[in-house]
């Protein structure tokens, strides 16, 4: 058989929307989409949230997601249209000819069954071999992903292991059936980053190895470009850019593309010492209330008026807590804080009013962030009632000034958060806080959930803002990208301890700490090779050591 | 010695529920002694001299203190001892046997009949759902839900006693009777009940399958390309156990309330009947004693769908 | 304005019009309630428009005077329940804590009996008046209300915008009335539906049993039990209030189906 593995033409899906108290409505998702994939090859979706790229990856199994129609063009997969097949047909194809890697491994295994029964399931059910066949099979796949014990790893449950393995044993359940294709649905967006490398290269490997076809779908163009062959670029269900991986990240013609490429690499300048800080954390520890474990262990940091400092950290590292027993929400067990020159009392309680109103806070989920009952107007406006007594017309003003801050302009003081985008939703939180006219505001991974270039505008306007109204801020994140862009000063936590602590590019500069060094290594970088350069660069250590 | 924790676990819920029972049987003593209201003047009535007062107290005891009487009560439960009638003086214990069995008999049939049915019509509707075999089983139980039990019993005796002599409209049942006439006699009260719990169970048993039918790793079982009738089997079943037991036994607790009512319709001698007329008597001991046992059943069922939850729970059952 | 569908301007309709006949009934009521105004059990007729009772009293009379006892009751032990109920729930969800567990585990304790087992135990000692009915109904119902507005509330307590809230320095007014409240305000309203329901349904059983609404007042329940000889002769009295008890669940149900609907799609979904 010549010609691709998958050809797909001018693909449309639909779905009906249901607005409240709307009569139901179609959307089209997705557009006029082409790609031809051949035996082997790798083809990366890239785009933003509803850019249409989980859809079309599932379409490859011609499987809509709750009411998701796939209404016009061919989807060819082996020589056969499979959008039109029959139910029975289907059946044949998916979980043999095709097969899929959720996002979410923690969700999508039963959690009732034992990995090893799921693993060989559909191997099983379309009689492809026999189950000692498969479940040797599934071994070799174990071990060849590097998980650990791969002879016993089966007999467990899935929530007996962790997240990062989890998604290692769903690349083998994909794999097991010896399919033409997998579609890898963001496999690595749920993980840390120092697990994340390690999964892309077992994935990387496992592609490799088996000669199967991959549709690898994700957000993150650095991610993409280490495994893929081709890149699709979409953006609102239509194709942006596609062309090789070479092209698409070292001569990419759109401009999107280009912005998408150039979004990781911006560095902001470390500004000077001044000497006066404006907040001081000094040995602080603490601990949720009926767990015996510390987490944060004697923390010491400190911030200058007008600088950001980063918090770096993955989850669980206590980046999070920090900010939660600065604010007053986690009295600390010992240690002792001041802010603006004056002792910080550890609890909410405790605090002047002053100290609450110069202390502000923006969280990473801006949706759960404002009420959903208040508009614009009152969620910015409460603040100045309620720390300077402003009403009436004088209130509309202040708040119309501070729409004008974050540029979005007045006419949106009488929206609904529900009627704004994530980008704007975040920019109004922003404002609530500046209302304020705080001394500091604590910054939790406010741009982790933002797609990349509204992201970038995020970081700017903070930017800005910090160098008009002279603000400090504490920024938490994960992303050292951001991190980069952002920060003066940096500390690196792990496990509730700050690891390395200082000016920005002393933190970033060798020599580094076993840990830093693993973070730092972890974080793709926009460029071809990478993946494999730093394997070899850490086998390299490992063998001289 | 260390204890698997789902034995542990067992061993907490059952200990909990005994605990609790233990706190409704003071909810139930201090409910009929320490409201307002003298027990005495509500047996005897307004008319009665202060000196029958003062006697009937000194007779019940009422004069001692509240927890000393709570203490001999219950001590005299615990052995098997529920006190005396106040209205005859029969011995409660031996009088409640026979009407407890008679009320167990019906529960059972209807239980019997309405748990497999509520089930096979929940996956029916979520087979179906959204289609006019949902809309139909929708529209019929939110029309039962929203009837008193004792309005399905009058209609269903109208309809199958009276009009259509099916059944009779009473259902006498006593001693020697054969097993098929006394299925005949229950037949009507234990179609009301089916009708009553049926309505509830099935609404919640449809959403605790739809919830396991949309989660991620029946779409995973989709993506395999395993047959529907295999999906349900293998993947939606084993996790659907646990809500679904939940939602019948919830709903077999209904037929506690549910059987008081259906008895008085069909003038049915078992245990809501007797605790109604004795209700209507003011008969203190009495009521005491079939509010305790409704609520022991209740409590046994809720403490049962906790103890399936938890052996069905594959997280405890097979630990990190 | 958002477009009301069919079902729930009928469940609207019916339950205004029931409301109104309540309010209105000497008005509108063609005898007087205890007035025996023709022979037994009369048939339906120009005159008796729904027949006579079991002693000969015109039943649409009764029905309109019985509506207005059961509406009564069950709208005064509702709104009992519910101030009670989240009013507790509320508190216990914001201040957390021993208060929390106390009250919570209280209302488990009296969860614990059936709602009819209990009222029953309660009624066999208090002398059964409209007060005491009324009292007793809320009381009970009120554990219901209790459990669901405490899980709203805790719901929307973890929520960002209640810790922003917190951290600016606002009040515990400022947290329930203006950033809980109007969030919890529609699941509560859905649930008053049901409440109202149950305690028709449950003012309607306890009459039926003889332990509600005693004579010469009479409701729904009441009248139920009263011509409940007649069925047997195929006289079908006893079903006219069983009719009517049904349309008015019926219809609340409706409306409160799509408040609680309009709720969850406010919510969004997927797609």
């Amino acid at each position: 058989m010549t010609g691709p593995l998958l050809s797909v033409q001018n693909l449309r899906i639909e779905a009906t929307s249901y607005p409240p108290g709307e009569p139901p409505r179609n959307v089209v998702l997705v557009e006029g989409v082409s790609f031809d994939l051949q035996k082997g090859r790798v083809l990366g979706l890239i785009g933003e949230s509803g850019a249409g790229k989980s859809t079309i990856g599932l379409s490859a199994m011609a499987y809509g997601r709750g009411g998701v129609r796939l209404t016009g063009g061919r989807i060819m997969l082996n020589g056969r249209d499979i959008r039109t097949a029959s139910a029975a047909g289907l059946r044949t194809l998916r979980g043999h000819e095709v097969t899929y890697v959720a996002q979410s491994a923690a969700a999508a295994f039963n959690p009732a069954k034992k990995l090893m029964e799921q693993v060989v399931e559909a191997s099983l059910s379309h009689r492809l071999m026999t189950r000692v066949e498969a479940e040797t099979r599934a071994v070799d796949l174990f071990r060849q992903l590097g998980l650990p014990n791969p002879e016993t790893i089966g007999s467990r449950y899935p929530h007996q292991v962790s997240g990062g393995q989890l998604q290692r044993v769903m690349t083998a359940m994909a794999l097991c059936p010896k399919p033409d294709l997998v579609v890898f649905d963001e496999p690595t967006t749920a993980l840390d980053v120092t697990t994340q490398i390690d999964v892309l290269a077992a994935i990387k490997r496992a592609i490799r190895e088996t000669g199967v076809a991959a549709l690898y779908i994700t957000h993150d163009l650095a991610v993409v470009a280490q495994v893929a062959d081709d890149i699709m670029v979409l953006r609102h269900g239509k194709t942006v850019e596609y062309g090789t991986t070479d092209q698409i990240i070292n001569a990419p013609v759109q401009d999107y593309t280009r912005a998408l490429v150039s979004v990781r690499s911006k560095d902001h300048p470390e500004k000077p010492a001044t000497g006066t800080p404006v907040l001081t954390v000094d040995g602080v520890t603490a601990r949720y209330p009926g767990l015996a474990l510390d987490v944060l262990k004697n923390v010491t940091v400190s911030l200058e008026a007008g600088h950001t400092l980063a918090v770096v950290g993955e989850s669980g590292s206590g980046k999070s807590t920090l900010a939660r027993a600065i604010t007053g929400l986690l009295p600390p067990l010992k240690g002792r804080m001041t802010f603006a020159g004056r002792q910080l009392s550890n609890g909410v309680a405790g605090r002047t009013k002053d100290d609450l109103r110069e202390l502000q806070m923006i969280y990473q989920m801006a949706d759960v962030a404002m009420n959903p009952r208040q508009t614009v107007a009152t969620i910015i406006g409460r603040p100045l009632e309620f720390y300077f007594g402003l009403k009436g017309a004088a209130r509309d003003k202040r708040v119309a000034e501070l729409l004008d801050a974050i540029e979005m302009g007045k006419g949106f003081a009488d929206r609904y958060p529900a009627e704004l985008s994530g980008g704007q939703k975040q920019r109004v939180c922003i404002a609530r806080a500046l209302a304020a006219k705080p001394k500091l505001i604590i910054c939790d991974e406010v741009t982790s959930a933002l797609d990349p270039l509204v992201a970038e505008g995020i970081l700017k306007l903070l930017l800005d803002l910090q160098a008009r109204e002279g603000v400090a801020y504490l920024f938490i994140t994960h992303d050292l990208a951001t991190v980069r862009a952002i920060a003066d000063s940096i500390a690196v936590m792990y496990r509730g301890q700050v690891v390395r602590y200082g000016p920005k590019t002393d933190v970033l500069e060798p020599p580094f700490d076993d840990y830093t060094d693993l973070l730092l290594s972890s974080v793709p970088e926009m460029r071809l090779g990478w993946l494999e350069e730093t394997l070899a660069h850490r086998k390299m250590e490992s063998a001289g050591n | 010695m260390k204890l698997h924790p789902v034995a542990n676990l067992l061993v907490q819920r059952i200990a909990l529920g005994l605990l609790l029972l233990l706190a409704v049987s003071v909810l139930i003593f201090a409910g009929t002694q320490l409201l307002p209201g003298d027990v005495a003047q509500a047996i005897l009535g307004q008319s009665a001299t202060p000196q029958a007062l003062a006697n009937l107290r000194e007779q019940l005891g009422l004069n001692d203190p509240a927890h000393v009487r709570y203490f001999r009560w219950l001590g005299g439960v615990l052995q098997g001892d529920l006190g005396k009638a106040l209205s005859n003086g029969q011995d409660i214990a031996s009088a409640m046997g026979g009407r407890l069995w008679n009320t167990m008999f019906l529960a059972f049939w209807a239980a019997v009949i309405s748990v497999p049915l509520a089930i096979m019509l929940g996956l029916i509707a979520v087979r179906y759902q959204g289609r006019w075999p949902d809309k139909v089983i929708s529209a019929v139980t939110l029309s039962t839900i929203s009837l008193p039990e004792f309005v399905v019993g009058y209609i269903a005796m109208f309809l199958l006693a009276v009009k259509y002599r099916v059944f009779t409209s009473v259902s006498m049942v006593y001693d020697g009777m054969s097993f098929g006439d006394r299925i005949h006699a229950i037949a009507l009260p234990v179609l009301v009940l089916v009708l009553v719990v049926l309505a509830h169970m099935m609404r919640m048993t449809r959403a605790a399958i739809l919830n396991v039918m949309q989660s991620a790793y029946v779409e995973t079982a989709e993506l395999k390309g395993l047959r529907p009738f295999t999906i349900i089997a293998r993947h939606a079943f084993p996790n659907a156990i646990a809500p679904i037991v939940n939602v019948v036994m919830l709903n077999l607790a209904y037929l506690v309330v549910g059987v008081v009512v259906v008895e008085v319709v069909f003038v049915y001698p078992g245990m809501g009947q007797f605790l109604v007329d004795h209700v209507a008597k003011r008969d203190i001991p009495v009521v005491q004693a079939c509010g305790l046992v409704f609520a022991a059943v209740y409590i046994g069922l809720n403490m049962l769908a906790d103890v399936i939850s938890i052996l069905s729970n594959p997280r405890l059952r097979h630990p990190k | 304005m958002r477009r009301i569908p069919l079902s729930a301007l009928i469940g609207m309709a019916v339950t205004g019009a029931f409301f109104l006949a309540a309010i209105l009934a000497p008005v509108i009521a063609p005898y007087g309630m205890a007035e025996i105004a023709g022979d037994v059990w009369e048939p339906m007729s120009s005159k008796f428009w729904l027949g006579t009772d079991a002693i000969g009293r015109d039943l649409l009379t009764r029905m309109i005077y019985g509506g207005r006892t059961t509406i009564w009751i069950a709208t005064l032990a509702t709104i009992l329940a519910f101030s009670l109920g989240s009013i507790l729930g509320f508190t216990a969800a914001v201040m957390g804590g021993w208060l929390d567990q106390i009250l919570s585990r209280l209302n488990d304790l009296i969860m614990a009996i059936p709602s009819l087992i209990f009222a029953l135990v309660v009624l066999t000692v208090m002398p059964v008046t409209t007060t005491t009915l009324i009292l007793v109904m809320g009381f009970l119902d009120s554990t219901r209300v209790f459990r669901l507005s405490r899980a709203v509330a805790v719901d929307i307590t973890v929520m960002d915008y209640v810790e922003a809230a917190r951290l600016r320095g606002e009040g515990w007014g400022w947290i329930i009335f203006r950033e809980i409240l109007p969030n919890a305000l529609s699941p509560l309203v859905a649930e008053l539906g049901l409440r109202f329901i149950f305690a028709v349904l449950f003012i309607s059983t306890l009459s039926f049993l003889g332990l509600g609404v005693q004579p010469p007042l009479a409701d729904w329940g009441g009248i139920v039990k009263e011509n409940k000889e007649g069925l047997v002769y195929g006289i079908p009295a006893a079903l006219v209030p069983a009719v009517a008890i049904a349309a008015l669940a019926i219809s609340v149900n409706l409306v409160a189906d799509w408040v609680l609907n309009r709720t969850t799609s406010l919510k969004g979904g997927r797609g």
